[in-house]
Formats: C-alpha cells, sequence, structure tokens
C-alpha cells in the first residue's frame, strides 16, 4: 500500500508541474485506436463553486490544441501485449498530435480498460479527535479504512472517498469544521494488475514521455458521457470498445463500480469475418457500413458483395444479403450485453434508486442498439456522447472519444483520491517538522 | 480458422437468437455461460493470431490497408528537440548566425582579400555610377539674368561631365537659394543628363542709403547689390537711416500714398530706428509720427491741397503730434511774417 501510496502521490505532483507547465497530453490506449489529446491548460480565472458545474459544465480552463488517432498495434484486451509494437503507435500518436500543437509535451495522462479491474467498498470508523472535524481526522478515517486482500500483484488505480458520515447523518461531502464524535467514510477502490501499469509506465518512459496519472477508461468515460443529474443520481456507463467493454456505475458524483468485460467490437468483426469467409478489414468494413442488429424486410433484398482474393472465382464472388450479416452481428452484441447485465446485477444496479443506463464507445454507434440494450439491460437506455470541450476537432466528438474527453477533464479537475488528502501525523517519519508541530499543538 | 467456426452453438442460427428469448433456465444459463467460455476462448486465439507478429495483419490490396505510419524513434527525438522552443532557437538563429559569423571573420582576418573586397567592391560600384545614363553634362539655367546666371555658375562649382550618385542637388539648390539675388531656386535633373536650375530672382524695389554706401532691397528688404552712385537706378525711391531696412513695407505704403508730389519726393528718412521723416525737394520735411505715420501722411496731403502747405517757405511740417500740426518755418519767410507782423502792427497804431 506504501509504495503505491508514494507512486500516486509522485504521480499527482507531476501532475500539478504538468498544469504549471500549462502543456499536458492524454493518451486513451485503446485496443481498436490510440488517441492522444494535447490539452493547454490555463487554471486562471476558473473558480468552482460547490455543486454547480458552471458554464460549460465546469470545463473551462482547459483547451485541446492537438488531436491524433492512430490504429492501434500491440494493444489488446486494453492492455499491452506487445511492447514495441504498442511503443511505435504511441509513438506516431504522439508526434502527430504535438505536431499538431506545435509545442513538446512532457507529461502524459493514460488511460486503459483491460487489466481486470475489482471493485472494492471499503469503510473506515474513527472518533473524532478535538470538537469539530479537521484535515488530520480525515486522514484518520482514511487510513483506518480496512483495506481487503486484494492479492500481490496489484495495484490501487483508484480510491476515492464517496461519502462521509458524521454520527447520525450520512452523506456529507466535507465533513470538515463540522462537530460530531464519530466520523465514517466509504471508500471506493479499484484494483488493477501491477504488470499492466507497469508495461504501460515502461512503454511510456521509452517514448521519453513522463506519466503524470493513470486512470481506468470505465471511470473518464463516466465522466465524459453522463450529464450531471445522471452522476448524482445514479447511472451506469457502458462503454463498449475494440475488444473491451467498460462498466462502470456512478453515484453522487462518485464512482462506486467498475468492472469490464473482455469483449467488444472486434469480435463482431472476428465473427463476420469467421462466418462469411472474409478477411478482417473487410469485415470491418461491411460491418460499419451495413451493420446492425433489428433486421426489417428491406435487409434481405439488400445485397452486400464479399471480397476476397484466393483466387477461387466461385468464393471470390459471393452475396450475402444484410439480414445475414445482422443475423451474424446480433448473437455477438446480445451476448456482450447479457455479460454486462450480468456483471451489473453482480454489482447490485437493482437497488440503485435510479436505473439510467448510458451506451458509449465506439461499438456503441451500431444501429439499433439502443432498441436491443433496453430489452437486455432495461427500459432506461441511452447512446450517449462525450461531452463538448474547447477546441476539440469535429472527428473526435463521436462516442469512440469518450474516454479521451473524460481524461481531459479528469486531467483538469480530477476528483480528490486517496493520496490527495493528508497523511495522518502517526504516518510520519520520525523527523518530520510536522510531527514536531503537532506535537507542540497537542502539549501546549 | 475454419475448425473454430462451429465451436459456438448460436452461430448456424442468427435467426433464433435475434428474437428476444424466454426466461433461461439453470440449465440454458449454464450451457450459455459454458459457450460464453469458449466463445472468450476463440476471442483470446483470434486476437493473438491477429496481433501476432508486427500487427501486420494478411489483408488485400483492395483494402488499402497501409503501410505503418509509425515513426522511427530518432525521428520522434529529433521532431520533440524541434518542438523545444530554445533549441528550435538554437537551430534555425543561433547556429546560422554564429557560422556565418565564423567564415566571415575567417575570411576578413587577411588584410589582402580584405583590401581586394573593398577593391573589388569600389570597382563595381564606380561602374555603375560612370554609366552614361546617371552622368549630367550641362547645366541649364532659367529665369536669372546675366549677372545672377554668372553668379550661380561660380558658386554652383560643378565639373561636368559628373553623376548624378556625386551631385547633391538639396545641397546646390541651397547654395543657390543663399546667393542675395535669387529669391526661389529649383535644381533638378532632366533626360539627357541635363541639370536643369529654375531660378526667381528678386525685384529691386527700393534704395538704401546708409553710410557704407548705396543698397538695393526688395520688398522684403533684403539686400540683392550694392551700387556706387544714385543715378544708376533712378527709378527706384531712396530710403536712409539706421533701421530702414527692416520696415521696407511701410516705407512702400507711405511712397505710394505720396504720389501726389512724387516729382519732389526725394525719399524717405528713417529718425532714430522709430518714425520716418518724408523729405522733399526743396529742403523740406513731412515729419510723421511713429504710429499710424500713413494717416498722418494722407493729413497732410489733405493740407496741402487745401492750404498749398508744401508750396510755402516752410522748413519741416510737423505731424508727430496728431492734435497738434505744427510748421517750422523757414528763416528768411519767419523774417518776413515778422517784418509783415510789424506793418501790420504800425499800421494799425
Amino acid at each position: 500500500m506504501t509504495m503505491l501510496y508514494e507512486t500516486q502521490r509522485a504521480m499527482r505532483n507531476m501532475r500539478k508541474a504538468a498544469l504549471q507547465r500549462g502543456v499536458v497530453a492524454v493518451l486513451d490506449v485503446g485496443s481498436s485506436k490510440i488517441a492522444c489529446l494535447v490539452l493547454r491548460i490555463d487554471q486562471s480565472g476558473v473558480h468552482y463553486q460547490g455543486d454547480s458545474a458552471g458554464s460549460l459544465a465546469g470545463q473551462v480552463g482547459f483547451r485541446v490544441i492537438g488531436a491524433a488517432t492512430t490504429r492501434s498495434r500491440g494493444v489488446n484486451f486494453g492492455e499491452i501485449d506487445a511492447m514495441p509494437e504498442a511503443e511505435r503507435a504511441i509513438r506516431t500518436a504522439v508526434q502527430a498530435a504535438q505536431k499538431m500543437a506545435n509545442i513538446r509535451v512532457d507529461h502524459v495522462i493514460a488511460c486503459f480498460s483491460g487489466a481486470e479491474p475489482r471493485s472494492y467498498g471499503l469503510a473506515g470508523q474513527v472518533e473524532v479527535e478535538g470538537q469539530a472535524v479537521t484535515e488530520q481526522d480525515i486522514a484518520r478515517v482514511l487510513a483506518a479504512c480496512d483495506v481487503p486482500d486484494y492479492g500481490a500483484g496489484r495495484e490501487v488505480l483508484h480510491a476515492q472517498p464517496v461519502n462521509f458520515a458524521l454520527d447520525h447523518r450520512s452523506g456529507l461531502s466535507d465533513p470538515r469544521g463540522q462537530i460530531g464524535h464519530t466520523l465514517s467514510t466509504d471508500l471506493h477502490m479499484l484494483t488493477v494488475d501491477a504488470t499492466a501499469i507497469q508495461n504501460l509506465a515502461y512503454c511510456l518512459k521509452r517514448c521519453d514521455l513522463e506519466l503524470a496519472g493513470v486512470a481506468s477508461s470505465s471511470y473518464v468515460t463516466g465522466i465524459s458521457s453522463l450529464v450531471e443529474d445522471e452522476q448524482e443520481l445514479g447511472a451506469a456507463v457502458i462503454d463498449m470498445g475494440g475488444t473491451t467493454t467498460g462498466i462502470s456505475i456512478f453515484m453522487k458524483k462518485h464512482m462506486i463500480y467498475a468492472d469490464t468485460v473482455r469483449m467488444g467490437g472486434d469480435h463482431v468483426t472476428s465473427d463476420i469475418s469467421m462466418a462469411l469467409q472474409i478477411p478482417a478489414s473487410h469485415a470491418e468494413r461491411i460491418k460499419t457500413f451495413y451493420g446492425g442488429v433489428v433486421a426489417t424486410g428491406r435487409d434481405d433484398l439488400e445485397r452486400i458483395e464479399l471480397k476476397c482474393e484466393t483466387g477461387d472465382w466461385n468464393h471470390d464472388r459471393r452475396e450475402v444479403s444484410v439480414a445475414e450479416l445482422i443475423g451474424i452481428m446480433r448473437p455477438r452484441v446480445e451476448e456482450i450485453l447479457e455479460e454486462v447485465r450480468y456483471r451489473l446485477d453482480a454489482a447490485g444496479f437493482d437497488h440503485l434508486p435510479s436505473q439510467q443506463i448510458v451506451l458509449t464507445g465506439g461499438a456503441s454507434q451500431i444501429p439499433g442498439l439502443d432498441g436491443l440494450a433496453s430489452r437486455i439491460l432495461g427500459q432506461r437506455v441511452r447512446l450517449g456522447r462525450p461531452l463538448r470541450v474547447h477546441g476539440l476537432p469535429q472527428a473526435a466528438t463521436g462516442p469512440g472519444f469518450a474516454s479521451s474527453v473524460g481524461m481531459c477533464l479528469f486531467a483538469a479537475r480530477p476528483q480528490d483520491e486517496w493520496w490527495d488528502f493528508e497523511v495522518p501525523v502517526d504516518r510520519y517519519p520520525t523527523k518530520s517538522l510536522r510531527r514536531a508541530v503537532r506535537w507542540f499543538k497537542d502539549n501546549w | 480458422m475454419q475448425p473454430l467456426i462451429a465451436t459456438r452453438p448460436s452461430r448456424g442460427t442468427p435467426t433464433k437468437s435475434a428474437r428476444p428469448e424466454p426466461a433461461k433456465t439453470p440449465e440454458q444459463s449454464a450451457q450459455e455461460k459454458r459457450a460464453n467460455l469458449i466463445s472468450r476462448a476463440v476471442a483470446n486465439v483470434q486476437a493473438n493470431m491477429n496481433t501476432g507478429k508486427g500487427g501486420a495483419k494478411p489483408q488485400p490490396d483492395g483494402e488499402r490497408v497501409k503501410a505503418d505510419p509509425a515513426p522511427s524513434r530518432a525521428a520522434y527525438r529529433m521532431q520533440r528537440v524541434m518542438l523545444t522552443p530554445a533549441y528550435r532557437l538554437t537551430i534555425r538563429v543561433i547556429f546560422p548566425f554564429l557560422i556565418a559569423l565564423v567564415v566571415a571573420t575567417v575570411y576578413l582576418s587577411d588584410e589582402e582579400r580584405r583590401d581586394n573586397l573593398l577593391l573589388t567592391f569600389n570597382d563595381v560600384r564606380n561602374q555603375i555610377e560612370t554609366r552614361p545614363e546617371f552622368m549630367v553634362k550641362l547645366m541649364a539655367v532659367d529665369g536669372a539674368s546675366d549677372e545672377t546666371e554668372a553668379d550661380i555658375r561660380e558658386v554652383a562649382q560643378i565639373d561636368f561631365p559628373i553623376s548624378t550618385f556625386d551631385l547633391d542637388l538639396d545641397a546646390l539648390r541651397e547654395t543657390i537659394q543663399g546667393l542675395p539675388a535669387v529669391g526661389h531656386a529649383s535644381a533638378r535633373i532632366r533626360q539627357q543628363g541635363v541639370l536643369e536650375i529654375d531660378v526667381v530672382e528678386r525685384d529691386p524695389a527700393l534704395l538704401w542709403r546708409s553710410r557704407d554706401g548705396i543698397r538695393v532691397l526688395d520688398k522684403t528688404g533684403i539686400e540683392i547689390a550694392e551700387l556706387d552712385t544714385r543715378a544708376a537706378r533712378p527709378d527706384l525711391p531712396v530710403v536712409a537711416g539706421f533701421g530702414a531696412n527692416d520696415r521696407t513695407e511701410e516705407a512702400l505704403r507711405l511712397i505710394r500714398i505720396a504720389s501726389p508730389f512724387a516729382d519732389r519726393l526725394r525719399g524717405l528718412e528713417r529718425i532714430g530706428n522709430r518714425r520716418w521723416d518724408v523729405v522733399l525737394h526743396p529742403d523740406m520735411r513731412i515729419m510723421l509720427p511713429d504710429e499710424q505715420p500713413e494717416l498722418a501722411l494722407e493729413r497732410a496731403i489733405a493740407l496741402h491741397e487745401a492750404q498749398d502747405v508744401l508750396n510755402r517757405d516752410v522748413a519741416a511740417l510737423d505731424l508727430r503730434l496728431a492734435a497738434r500740426p505744427t510748421i517750422r518755418m523757414n528763416a528768411p519767410a519767419l523774417e518776413r511774417w515778422r517784418q509783415i507782423k510789424d506793418v501790420y502792427l504800425g499800421a494799425g497804431n
């Protein structure tokens, strides 16, 4: 825990340095594309006031000055599995974005979807030392959370206090200065495979970039594609990517659950490729042009030419109807959605007051998906697109860029995580000056 | 790939699963889970196959899969270096400047090379300047009398032919305008190498007699020339006295007013650099006040017309006090006047 604490704090400091320099890049390492946005941060004049988001949903203060996307190589299921290839892909994206921004970027905030995220709900309780709750009390209550044994070889990616309770009052977002006896907190912790983060960090290091933060793709997608009410009242985001489908549940503006289904749009493509015996690139093409999940009578009439280059004339000159294509795609999409339903049930999404579900991500653009999803997931399903941010190119405003946009928001205004709070005094090193000051305060 | 196709039960019958499925029995869901596992395994295997070696998938040309556009490590680093402001400034500005400086310094450190360079430069410059298009061969002076033209040619001091680059027209114009007889001058170079100088001469308006001699003034009081005798310019009126050249306009006005007895007018005299005396022929003066002398002179003329004052034996008509015009009589006239008075008195007694 301490190790991670230190790394996360180091990354936070790096992020601060990047914000001070004014330029930071966000990198979405997906399994079908790698997107890099360069942000110019200008925090002056940004005053966040309480609950209201302010103009432009609170995302003034930064501007996208460079954007680039490249076909992903060496990334599979949201994890890096071929290091040199992934490095080249990241280099391509970063170089193009830098060229567009005409500025050199040193700090990168990255997100990835894989590495088997697991959510934990933690609770902690302490007695308040003085009359009113101080920063130190919050530090102590966070330290008092009983951390489960999440296994060796895993790292904590996010740890956010989602709720504070003081005596009988719960749902406090900021208990500082309030008077009470017992302070308790609920913490959401997300752990991922340590090797995935290490691989990513190593990859970025080989690109001469410094990692200024890591985020889960499900989390940042939720930030960008849920509107404020949904974040407040509770909603689930389904981010249907290339080979992974991320799930995150938001409540009271905090993520309370995240998970990943290791299936996505590429599996639909490979189904088409296998069933029709055509190359994957052509399968991808006919999927995006003719794909769907609900067949109508007209789809029987429309024929798609299949292109192969095997040399067998009969094999190369085949045709299928759109209905057949839909017949191939639908079971896989259903399978993905059912798996999502299963995960949501396991997380207890049924018990949330609001059952809103938002579909986003590149694979959510299949026509008719919302109808199919509402049958499987529940009635309140909508298709989500990311928020609009300053300077984002038109090409990067689709649902496939939800996590990239979310990363921008995450970079400009992150939510407080565990490591952003004070360290409890008894955990300071013995020679710390603050410890001495504390001792004086306590004794005089 | 082919043997994997059959592993998924739902694949062969896509239309079936397009329908909304009824509630699942436990066996069914168990079967489905198994199917999920299998499909996941299939996907795993397949994905590994897809991203196997270098990510380059064997694909037909028709789908226009581009070659991997990734920049090399060196190119990437180079671009990053070039995007760093300090490096960019160094490479684009400071390096070229330093290199040029060093090259120039090394080349010019040799005395002989430096002289050669200078010589070549001067040679080329001279060649260009002495081209026939730039040469001026003669000077034409317009609007000047012969004497003035001679003066102009003397002060200009130009040895023709001369290059236009060596000719400073402004200085030439200043010099010519510095001549007393020249009021305004303009100099320009006409085609075929003619230096044209247009001159407007000053008009002589007055003669100014002083102790040093007689000078010709124009109407603004500027000296144009000197004369030896008054007789050289009998047409011009004469003024005299210290400071008379500063009030030439007033003098000219007074002379114009005095035109009824122009034949008797000898000139004006400035008294004490303050006021004017009009001097008339048989040794007579009209003394004018220092303020509004024109009015006083007009009054004198009116007096003369009414009482024929100026034809009498009077030494001076004093109009300095406007309220009391006074006549100074000559001695014989005074004598005569007294005799007449005595006669009258005697007669009366």
